[in-house]
């Protein structure tokens, strides 16, 4: 019997009642009295000297209040990065300055270049159009491989060249690995590119900042993951703004997929124009706007090679990388080619020597940062790509050679630095060939084929890394910040429970899964519980949620807190209850001294915590109330098995997804039906990225998929249902809950299934084709087969 | 958007004269023109809105058997009430946009505007039918003028517009992934006096006939009848989302396969 | 500025608007009621779908005027009249149908206009039918399993996942 409640029960969400009844609270729901609006003049080239910027006919406009150039923001700091990675010669990686507003060279389309604010948002555009620009065009870089030869135009003058780094890893490892290409059997060699990406949350971002000079406090409401960083970052890097003055907010956001993790622009500029102006200011991006100012994802130029020996055994892997940084780096930018990707080069194979090597490149391209999965989905594409490709190459079946490389004994530590805990890679590949029924494919393909199709089964394994830590080690990598969440259980006279979380709910439901977690280890009902999260002035300094961490890191603390809170609740019952508090059991919400039938219940006690007449003061404090922090020992390791069944139409090159399977290891599961959730939106931007996304620029650095009308977003039509499972559970041997994170999984897990199903339908078609780049629209599938 | 006026006309005649206002323009549905006016790519300063034009709407049957369509008719009501009369018709209208935009968009709006990859033209210039306007009847080889271009004057509107309805006929869409709009759409009509094949989203002229198909397919109306046929890539659409060649491709087996499901 | 009224969840409404003002644009900045989104600007997404008449449209691509004397229906009206949530709505929680709910009032509005039309759709209806209603969360496997369950349809069998 499935549990009703608790950990592993299919609690329903309880934010689903406001979402679905017109209740949340959007950041663009909020409406402040005597608010003004902000429109950006943003770029419409790639690449100019700002000769000048002439505002003052368009500050006379009707309803202006003041317009801002990139000279308002000179004495103020930029957009800070928040990762520095070192080369491969040991320098730091090259650096520029980020303006918040462009000043002195635009850099790529989309860069605000002045900031118009007025009474409507419509006087500030009618505005926006009467500011005069006098710009030098100059040559829009967009190929990374031009971008850093010799010669090239510099889109940083002030640096030496467009390469931000030259990253090897692991760089002692690269003469042996060498070598054993040398004594290879065979090697399988993969050109590929990992298609450029926008995130696209259904919600765009919006900023309304607030300023109260009677008591010098700054509010921003934005949509944000993780309104602390925001805070941290832009208080202390752009603004110069102390925290105690500074409050963020994030309400509901509408889905972030990492791309409102980052510190953008116009949240420091709604944030700064509020004083300036005694204004609440608000910005609300249009889509079109999106799409030239959220930060990209993905978009890696990739060559990976594959020695075996003659047994079939993988002996070593060698990667060179080209990774578009954009124009500036994003916040958390350079870690996402180098230790989200690098370190997830072993895959789930015991490959025992690995060299990545990753060149990061500033392009005059809008910024490209993490996206759901970040560094992990482009690892696991080329190797479970090449992976594939050595297999039919080699003849032998896809499956049995991974089977045949699998790593088996756990802890294992890589060649790329990482210690997996645990994991079991047979057991999910078994439960793949179970739920896919990969038996019955050779039927359904003669099917397929008795009807003019191409039939296609492709099939991958990933490995993930979530919740990515310890902040002692990650600083030594470069971060610039902790990678510790925290967690305040805050336990009310009467026994209900408010935790404030330092992670960030915008569609995950922890709403719902976290006070699961809570009530199973205390025994009262869930609705008694209530998880605050997204304001700085109530939730203690988390980091919030990206990267499948929010269980994994935050939950971890939140059971630390609440554990304190019970060891402190069993000593108030040791001493209600006349016993020794080591005696002292919680069940069910009881306080039982073992071994009899004496309890006191969870509400009298928390009603003596707080109303402590009969109560040791002279041992504890009244209150129920206590914070954890929690710092992973090491990162989790979610794997698992994906399978993808497409048809290919021959005539027009159409691929159609049949069946798509996914069996993961995920440890622990909190909440069966969210999880489940989880995977299927991560597996239908996996498709989404294999399909049908496509990031296009041209090559004057003009987007050419810069709306839904040229970007196609995956819809109802374009997918399946999804048959998933995450019965295989090795739970992560250092948490506290034994949970590994599902955000990402799908997205990680499921691209290389489909371009391998479609390699496998052309092929088995007696179609030359190895390899298509992604995404695999009709027009490329077709062009492929013609050869 | 820019701002402008929006006057609701209950007549034609009241519409005709708004139009006459500088710098006026029609507003069927808004499907098309209202995502303009966000990018600020036209400049109205009067919209002239025919959605309360009770003369413009529905469907009925003329007197020479011609089903017959108010330019104000929306995509769905030509679903639900071509159906009976013209099955190709109604199918090809009850895929453009999704429901939402069909329960607006106008079949009118959809004409003036010519979108080079835009369903009904296809239907229009495959049947042979005719644009009434308040002006003048054009035939449909004489209206379309390239992209986003037809022979309306200014101030013209598409009162209805007349299809007489063929023996058989059908319509198959390629969509573009993103948009949802043509990326090849074949309109293939079987008339007693020979076939018409309008072909939509390919060229860089807009919607055309496919002339020796016509003849080809006259003469035999099966998918072999085209098979020693080529489509030549010269002056089709090339883009992210296909090449000229991918196009001139796809307009033979979107033929072939409308004739398959006509016949 | 023109006066416009009209009827919102039953309810009359007027406010003065510009020409250019949506419907959307009405609901949302006049009324206050912003549970109707705007999740693009190319009449796609389908986040801002309301009925007008009894019609599914997307209210970001409908002026405010033209909406003048219709009775307007949006998600803040779906609930049953003791506040409990609709059949739609339930379904929809009951199969996990949302994630972030920003496309959520668009998805229910389409999916109730999909159900008076169909009452019994089709996976493929459904799947179909949402072509203008993009969610970025659930990959849709929960939304249609809703939808399908709230016409009454057995949904045990479908890969629950």
């Amino acid at each position: 019997m499935p549990k009703d409640s608790g950990i592993g029960a299919s609690s329903k969400r309880r934010e689903d009642i406001r979402f679905l009844t017109g209740a949340g609270n959007y950041t663009d729901d909020i409406n402040i009295h005597g608010q003004a609006y902000v429109h950006f003049l943003r770029a419409d080239v790639a690449h100019a000297t700002i000769n000048s910027v002439d505002t003052s006919a368009a500050s006379q406009m009707p309803g202006v209040l003041h317009i801002f150039t990139g000279s308002d923001f000179e004495p103020i700091g930029g957009l800070p990065c928040g990762w520095q990675v070192t080369d491969k010669h040991g320098e730091p990686m090259q650096e520029p300055k980020h303006p918040v507003l462009a000043h002195g060279k635009i850099r790529h389309v989309g860069e605000p270049i002045a900031a118009v604010v007025a009474e409507t948002y419509a006087q500030a555009r009618d505005a926006a159009e009467e500011i005069e620009l006098s710009l030098t065009d100059l040559p829009a870089v967009m190929d990374m491989k031009k971008a850093v030869a010799e010669g090239a135009t510099k889109v940083h003058d002030d640096l030496t060249s467009n390469l931000c780094y030259d990253w090897g890893f692991v760089e002692e490892n690269k003469a042996a690995t060498d070598a054993a290409f040398e004594k290879a059997a065979h090697v399988t060699t993969l050109e590929l590119v990992n298609n450029r990406l926008v995130a696209n949350p259904m919600e765009p971002r919006v900023a309304v900042g607030d300023y109260s000079a009677a008591d010098d406090m700054h509010t921003l409401y934005t949509t944000s993951q993780n309104p602390h960083v925001i805070r941290l970052l832009m208080g202390a890097f752009v603004l110069g703004i102390p925290e105690h003055r500074l409050r963020v907010v994030a309400p509901d956001v509408g889905g972030g997929f990492g791309t409102k993790i980052f510190h953008y622009a116009e949240e420091a500029f709604c944030t700064f124009a509020a004083k300036q102006l005694r204004r609440p200011v608000k910005w609300t991006s249009s889509r079109s706007e999106a799409f030239l100012s959220d930060a990209h994802g993905r978009d890696h130029v990739t060559k990976i090679e594959l020695a075996l020996d003659a047994e079939n055994n993988f002996t070593a892997l060698r990667t060179e990388t080209f990774a578009n940084m954009g124009a500036y780096l994003s916040t958390f930018a350079p870690s996402v080619p180098t230790w989200l990707h690098g370190t997830l080069m072993a895959g789930n194979y015991k490959t025992p020597l690995i060299y990545v090597n990753v060149k990061a490149v500033f392009t005059n391209t809008i910024p490209v940062d993490a996206y759901r999965g970040a560094g992990r989905p482009e690892a696991t594409f080329q190797l479970e790509r090449v992976v594939d490709k050595a297999a039919r190459e080699l003849g032998v079946d896809p499956i049995a050679l991974r089977r045949q490389n699998f790593v088996t004994e756990f802890p294992y530590a890589t060649p790329v630095a990482v210690e997996y805990d645990t994991g079991d890679y047979e057991a999910t590949m078994a439960k793949l060939e179970e739920i896919a029924d990969i038996g019955g494919f050779a039927a359904r393909r003669a099917e397929s084929e008795k009807n003019g199709k191409m039939r296609g089964l492709g099939v991958n394994c990933y490995i993930e890394a979530c919740g990515i830590a310890p902040s002692n080690l990650v600083g030594q990598l470069g971060a610039r910040a902790g990678l510790y969440d925290a967690a305040t259980v805050r336990v009310n006279a009467t026994g209900s429970i408010s935790v404030m979380v330092g992670a960030h709910s915008h569609g995950q439901g922890h709403e719902t899964s976290f006070p699961q977690v809570i009530s199973e280890m205390i025994g009262i009902p869930e609705d008694q519980i209530d998880i605050v999260h997204g304001d700085t002035s109530k939730i203690p300094f988390g980091m919030g949620t990206y990267g499948s961490r929010s269980l994994a890191v935050c939950g971890s603390a939140m059971v630390r807190a609440a554990e304190k809170v019970i060891n402190k609740a069993k000593k108030i019952a040791a001493h209600l209850l006349e016993a020794s508090d080591a005696d002292i059991e919680l069940k069910d919400g009881q306080f039982t001294v073992a071994g009899t039938d004496k309890s006191v219940a969870w509400g009298d006690v928390t009603l003596a915590a707080y109303v402590p007449h009969n109560y040791p003061l002279e041992d504890i404090e009244p209150g129920l109330e206590e914070t954890a922090f929690y710092d992973p020992a090491n990162f989790t390791y979610p794997a698992g098995a994906y399978a993808c069944e497409v048809e290919v139409d021959p005539d027009t090159g159409k691929v159609t997804i049949e069946r798509f399977s996914a069996a993961d290891d995920f440890g622990n599961v909190i909440n069966p039906m969210i999880v489940s959730g989880q995977v299927h939106g991560g597996i239908a931007q996996g498709i989404g990225q294999a399909l049908l996304e496509n990031c296009a620029y041209d090559e004057n650095g003009q987007l050419i998929s810069a709306s839904y009308m040229d970007y196609a977003m995956p819809r109802a039509d374009d997918l399946p249902f999804y048959e998933v499972d995450h019965s295989c559970q090795t739970p992560c041997t250092h948490n506290p809950l034994g949970v590994k994170g599902c955000g990402e999984a799908g997205a990680i897990g499921s691209p290389p299934s489909v371009v391998n199903a479609v390699i496998d339908a052309l092929q088995s078609a007696g179609k030359d084709v190895t390899h298509i780049d992604m995404p695999l629209t009709p027009a490329r599938v077709w062009d492929a087969m013609q050869g | 958007m820019y701002a402008f006026e929006i006057e609701r006309p209950g007549t034609l005649a009241d519409a005709v004269n708004a139009l006459k206002g500088e710098d006026a323009q029609a507003l069927g549905g808004g499907q098309t023109l209202i995502p303009t006016l966000k990018a600020r790519l036209a400049m109205p300063a009067t919209l002239v809105s025919l959605s309360g034009i009770g003369e413009m709407k529905g469907v009925c049957i003329g007197d020479d058997g011609a089903v017959c369509i108010g330019g104000a008719t929306t995509h769905a009501a030509v679903v639900r009430e071509a159906a009976a009369h013209y099955p190709a018709l109604a199918d090809l209208a009850s895929h453009i946009g999704d429901p939402a935009v069909r329960n607006r968009g106008t079949i009118g709006g959809s004409l003036a505007n010519n979108d080079p990859s835009a369903c009904y033209p296809s239907a229009v210039l495959g049947s042979g039918a005719t644009i009434i306007t308040n002006a003048r009847d054009i035939v449909a080889d004489e209206f379309f003028d390239g992209m986003f271009a037809t022979a309306l004057d200014e101030g013209e509107v598409i009162t209805e517009v007349r299809f007489p309805v063929p023996e058989k006929a059908n319509y198959q869409k390629f969509v573009q992934p993103a948009s949802r709009f043509a990326l090849v759409g074949v309109f293939v009509a079987k008339y007693s006096d020979g076939v018409r094949v309008a072909v939509t989203g390919a060229s860089e002229d807009g919607v055309f006939r496919w002339s020796e198909a016509e003849e080809a397919l006259s003469r035999d109306f099966s998918a072999d009848a085209i098979g020693g046929l080529e489509v030549s890539a010269d002056g089709m659409i090339a883009d992210l989302h296909g090449s000229s060649a991918y196009r001139a491709h796809l307009v033979k087996v979107m033929t072939g396969r409308a004739v398959v499901a006509a016949a | 500025m023109t006066s416009v009224s009209m009827t919102v969840n039953g309810k009359s409404v007027s406010g003065e608007v510009e020409g250019r003002t949506l419907l959307v644009d009405f609901l949302r900045n006049d009324l206050r009621m912003t549970g109707t989104h705007v999740g693009c600007d190319t009449s796609q997404c389908g986040a801002c779908v309301v009925h007008v008449d009894g019609e599914a449209v997307k209210a970001c691509t409908m002026f405010a005027v033209e909406a003048d004397g219709a009775a307007v229906a949006t998600i803040e009206g779906q609930a049953n009249a003791d506040g409990s949530l609709s059949v739609v709505q339930q379904a929809f929680q009951d199969h996990h149908g949302l994630q972030c709910g920003f496309c959520t009032p668009g998805m229910v509005m389409s999916a109730a206009a999909l159900l008076k039309e169909n009452p019994k759709p089709t996976e493929g209806e459904i799947r179909e039918y949402l072509e203008g209603n993009i969610c970025r969360c659930t990959g849709y496997h929960n939304i249609v399993k809703a939808i399908m369950a709230a016409s009454g349809q057995d949904v045990a069998a479908i890969a629950a996942g």
